[in-house]
């Protein structure tokens, strides 16, 4: 019944999405980028400054860069079937070594530093951030997320009463990205988790990124408020860079699970335009 | 881009002047890489009366950690966000300092700050760091080596794009997003 994998398998596929996901732009945010820049007005600051973006896309694919020098903290999402065995390392070390390959053998900036108060730089990019979950079958799904700190620093998590209304949840969310302003690199995606307990729906807000920004929520509750945080955030005219314009959010993508009778967490994780990110299953 | 107004750095304070927010340049030239422990470390080295290695007086700084070059003149390189540099900007102005560039807003004393000395603030593409390693020429560490990323860098750049932020006036881009 239970499936073999080898440790190094898992090092090797780490190491080659944290590359792919560094310097290929996700396809739907690739798309999304392309559909602001046919909206914003012909001659705009806006315009030319979403054509830069397009153009820094396609230069790092093509040239094997860095999409953004701040190639971010590494998030890992491992989804292990409870019929795999590991075999030939243990999952933690081989997932991060395929994060120091990477890093290194790419030219990425190593940005984690080992004490967050004294401040060492570990010199390797690791350790990421490895989410585990065990699922059924025989296989193993690994998401890669690499995150920069200038969004990762404006998310935000709010613990509201149950009774709280749609519209204050609403103002909550586009108040996040009021304060985000043009620091973090709008248009922004934003991921939002409702519900569970407060790492829960931080680790739901995280996780709802790794979703295309084209696909709607199949819960309408959740779709309608996704749209109307999208519509409201949108109104702010932040526009990338800051010059104003429509594109502020590319995308909000939701999520929700069950809570407790006393409470209501809503967790905002704020990316910038360049939301990176790659998958595979072994 | 079509006609847009092309600066060098250092600047002339004629130059800094002209400048208006919101205007669009591109900027050729010496600019020095500098953020969060960089700057920390300026402020230790003045604290303890020693002396700085390298010269303000009129120069540039670029909010900026870039990726290792690997076999190129440097690797991705866009801005940082430059609030956090906030609390240091008013006495690195006065060190001499006229220009600075990266991303988002900036605190009402940097604002001043930029006004008394005669400044300027450019925000540079966030996020568009490979397409703006086009345009640097040569890179060499000129002091903090150790910091690696955060190390200082003399960049020399060829077009670079910026958006004027806050000009000498005390005008400011951002000031309806405060």
């Amino acid at each position: 019944m239970t499936r073999k994998i080898q440790g190094t398998k898992i090092k090797e596929t780490v190491k080659r999405l944290c590359v792919v996901s560094g310097t290929v732009l996700r396809d739907d945010i690739y798309r999304a980028l392309k559909a602001s820049y046919s909206a914003e007005k012909s001659g705009s600051r806006a315009k030319e400054m979403l054509k830069v973006l397009l153009d820094n896309a396609d230069i790092a694919k093509k040239d094997g860069l860095p999409i953004c020098q701040d190639t971010g903290m590494v998030a890992v999402f491992v989804d292990i079937g409870q019929d795999v065995v590991v075999e030939g390392g243990y999952i933690k070390e081989m997932i991060n070594e395929g994060v120091k390959d990477a890093y290194r053998e790419a030219d990425f900036r190593k940005s984690v530093v080992k004490d967050p108060i004294l401040r060492k730089n570990t010199g390797t990019n690791a350790p990421s951030v490895i989410h585990f979950d065990i699922v059924k079958g025989d296989k193993i799904s690994i998401s890669i997320m690499p995150k920069g700190f200038g969004a990762e620093n404006k998310s935000k998590i709010k613990m509201f009463n149950p009774t709280v209304s749609p519209l204050e949840i609403v103002e909550f969310c586009v108040d996040v990205v009021k304060d985000a302003g043009p620091d973090a690199c709008p248009p922004y995606i934003l991921g939002i988790g409702f519900g569970g307990t407060m790492e829960d729906a931080a680790l739901m807000a995280k996780k709802a990124l790794l979703q295309p920004v084209d696909i709607k929520s199949k819960h309408k509750h959740l779709a309608e408020l996704a749209e109307a945080i999208k519509g409201k955030a949108n109104d702010l005219e932040i526009g990338v860079m800051g010059l104003g314009g429509g594109s502020t959010v590319l995308g909000v993508n939701v999520a929700a699970g069950p809570t407790h009778i006393a409470g209501l967490p809503v967790a905002v994780n704020v990316s910038c335009h360049a939301l990176r990110g790659a998958s595979a299953i072994i | 881009m079509g006609k847009i107004k092309r600066i060098s750095s250092p600047f002339s304070e004629k130059e800094i002047i002209s400048l208006k927010a919101g205007e669009m340049v591109l900027l050729s030239g010496i600019i020095l890489t500098a953020r969060d422990q960089a700057h920390k470390r300026i402020f230790e080295l003045i604290a303890k009366g020693e002396a700085l290695p390298l010269d303000l007086q009129g120069q540039t700084i670029y909010y900026c950690g870039p990726t290792p070059p690997g076999n190129r003149v440097i690797g991705s390189c866009g801005p940082t966000t430059s609030g956090r540099m906030d609390p240091f900007t008013p006495e690195i102005l006065a060190m001499g300092v006229k220009a600075l560039i990266g991303k988002g807003r900036r605190s009402e004393d940097v604002l001043q700050a930029i006004k008394k000395e005669k400044a300027s603030y450019f925000v540079a593409p966030a996020g568009a760091g490979a397409y703006l390693q086009k345009k640097v020429i040569s890179s060499k560490v000129l002091c903090f080596r150790d910091l690696g990323p955060e190390a200082i860098y003399e960049l020399e750049v060829k077009d670079f794009p910026l958006v004027v932020g806050i000009d000498a006036k005390g005008k400011d881009i951002y000031s309806r997003l405060k």
